[in-house]
């Protein structure tokens, strides 16, 4: 077998012309059927052993995740390849971000495109063993991912088995070694590394886990070539990327964009008539902005990172010039802390200590070195988890600090930002449901 | 080999012996958990390093070989 054997199936010229790849004509409900998808995408071929083809095609398209790392996925699967024995997929449809629903968007209208792109997966590393794990609080694209796995089961016996679990609703319950720890029996919390799972995951086999978008840009590539991928998006971030954007918009939706579209661009196509006073890019886990600079920045990682900032999984949130970023950032930092999985000293301690106090100096009812001990905490907390997640929420903490810290200041003296009886726009969820 | 001394962060209940036994590297912070100077181990102090990882109740203190930093 030569590297590089494999040519897309299908004439690129067929392929999308659009920024609409993945939503392309996502309104058209045949699609979301086997037999609509079938006439546009190949059956993916069954896994025999790792194809290092497929692997080479999809380095050629410079694919980065998109759950939130923004890892090279060529550089995932060939260490999942390269490990022996059968290996297995795990597709993370997750999505415990409580501001994200691009996952759950995407699964609703095109679940073939993911499940093509999970097959492609597998025949690349050589596994025959799919887990498809949807937050089990997301009822339709359980519901709809169900239906499709029942239409290929009739449609298209053979290949891999897949199988579709309700994963516990929790936000690190996405987390890739928490998610293998719950697929094999466990709670769903991180566990110690290493081993990653690429080393020892499911039934200790070696895991690829990728998130939901990344296997359906997968399945494109491999449908219509890496240099179709390329024509989107930058040089070191190529494609689009799905992106929700919410908050005080007009147009709160999931967008397909380009990677490294100003995010000016976005923000017009969404509307923003209550002005901007911040934007929180990457979700809770991500970090608020401020404009006007904010909005000349490229939605990629690469000009993102320089401002200790990140996509995360394409979270766009935006605090209206009205709002009160003090009153946002506090009830973040509650649910950052109520999430925590319990298990590192650090994280469990820190983080409710960062919360308590954020929140007594908004109510105006901190101690004096309040903000002087966040700052120290969130130095302590970080790096200290066994997972990222204590790291995510002290960006977070740090972010809100540089852009709302006078007016945490003037709360702390008893006088509040105008917009803090308003109500919040930051989309919330409480945080509910154990571990398994 | 060089070495520095690690913590499993989900094995460690913040006992703090390690603290005790090996200040030169190891503080506690505000809760009782060590958080642990990540340079390297010399052969002066692997000494203290082993005390405090043989007297950790739960075993979540390892000597590894360096991380590469940048």
């Amino acid at each position: 077998m030569t590297v590089n054997a494999i040519q897309p199936r299908r004439a690129a010229a067929d392929a999308p012309t659009g920024v609409r790849r993945l939503l392309d004509r996502a309104d058209v409900p045949e699609l979301r059927l086997l037999r609509g998808h079938r006439s546009l995408f190949a059956r993916p071929a069954p896994p025999r052993r790792a194809r290092a083809d497929l692997i080479s095609l999809v380095e050629r398209s410079g694919l980065r995740g998109r759950g939130g790392a923004g890892f090279p996925t060529a550089t995932k699967l060939q260490a999942v390849a390269e490990n022996r024995g059968r290996s297995v997929v795990v597709v993370n449809g997750t999505e415990g971000e409580p501001a994200s629903r691009k996952d759950a968007t995407l699964l609703q209208l095109r679940p073939h495109l993911v499940l093509d792109g999970a097959e492609q997966a597998a025949a690349a590393v050589g596994a025959d063993d799919i887990y498809v794990c949807i937050d089990r609080t997301n009822t339709g694209g359980l519901e709809t991912v169900g239906r499709a796995l029942e239409e290929r089961r009739r449609a298209e016996p053979g290949g891999a088995s897949i199988t579709l679990l309700a994963s516990p609703p929790r936000y690190v319950a996405g987390e890739e070694t928490a998610l293998v720890h719950w697929i094999n029996g466990g709670d769903a919390k991180p566990t110690t590394t290493p081993p990653r799972p690429f080393q020892k995951g499911v039934g200790g086999r070696p895991t690829l886990v990728n998130n939901a978008e990344t296997l359906a840009h997968l399945a494109q590539i491999v449908q219509y070539g890496p240099e179709w991928f390329r024509s989107m998006g930058t040089d070191s971030e190529p494609g689009t990327m799905l992106t929700t954007v919410g908050g005080a918009v007009e147009k709160p939706a999931v967008y397909e964009v380009p990677m490294g579209l100003r995010l000016a661009d976005l923000l017009s196509a969404a509307g923003t008539p209550r002005g901007v006073a911040g934007v929180l890019i990457g979700g809770y886990f991500g970090s608020w902005l401020a404009p006007p600079a904010v909005e000349e920045v490229p939605l990629c990682n690469e000009a993102l990172r320089p401002l200790d900032s990140g996509l995360g999984c394409g979270v766009v949130a935006v605090l209206p010039a009205d709002g009160c970023g003090v009153m946002e950032s506090a009830r973040v930092l509650s649910w950052l802390a109520a999430e925590t999985a319990g298990q590192c000293g650090p994280c469990v301690n820190g983080l409710h200590a960062i919360a308590t106090t954020f929140n007594e100096l908004a109510r105006g009812s901190g101690r004096s070195n309040g903000v002087a001990q966040l700052v120290r905490w969130g130095t302590h907390v970080e790096g200290r988890g066994a997972c990222r997640f204590p790291d995510g929420a002290v960006r977070f903490l740090r972010s809100a600090l540089a852009l709302f810290g006078h007016d945490l200041d003037r709360h702390a003296s008893g006088f509040p930002c105008e917009g803090a009886r308003r109500p919040l726009v930051l989309p919330a969820r409480r945080t509910v449901g154990g571990w398994r | 080999m060089r070495k520095q001394l690690v913590v499993d962060p989900i094995a460690c209940v913040g006992h703090g012996l390690c603290a005790d036994l090996f200040p030169e590297r190891i503080v506690l912070d505000d809760w009782g958990f060590p958080i642990i100077d990540p340079r390297e181990i010399n052969a002066d102090l692997a000494a203290h390093a082993r005390r405090a990882i043989e007297a950790c109740p739960t075993l979540a203190l390892r000597l590894a070989p360096a991380a590469r930093r940048p």
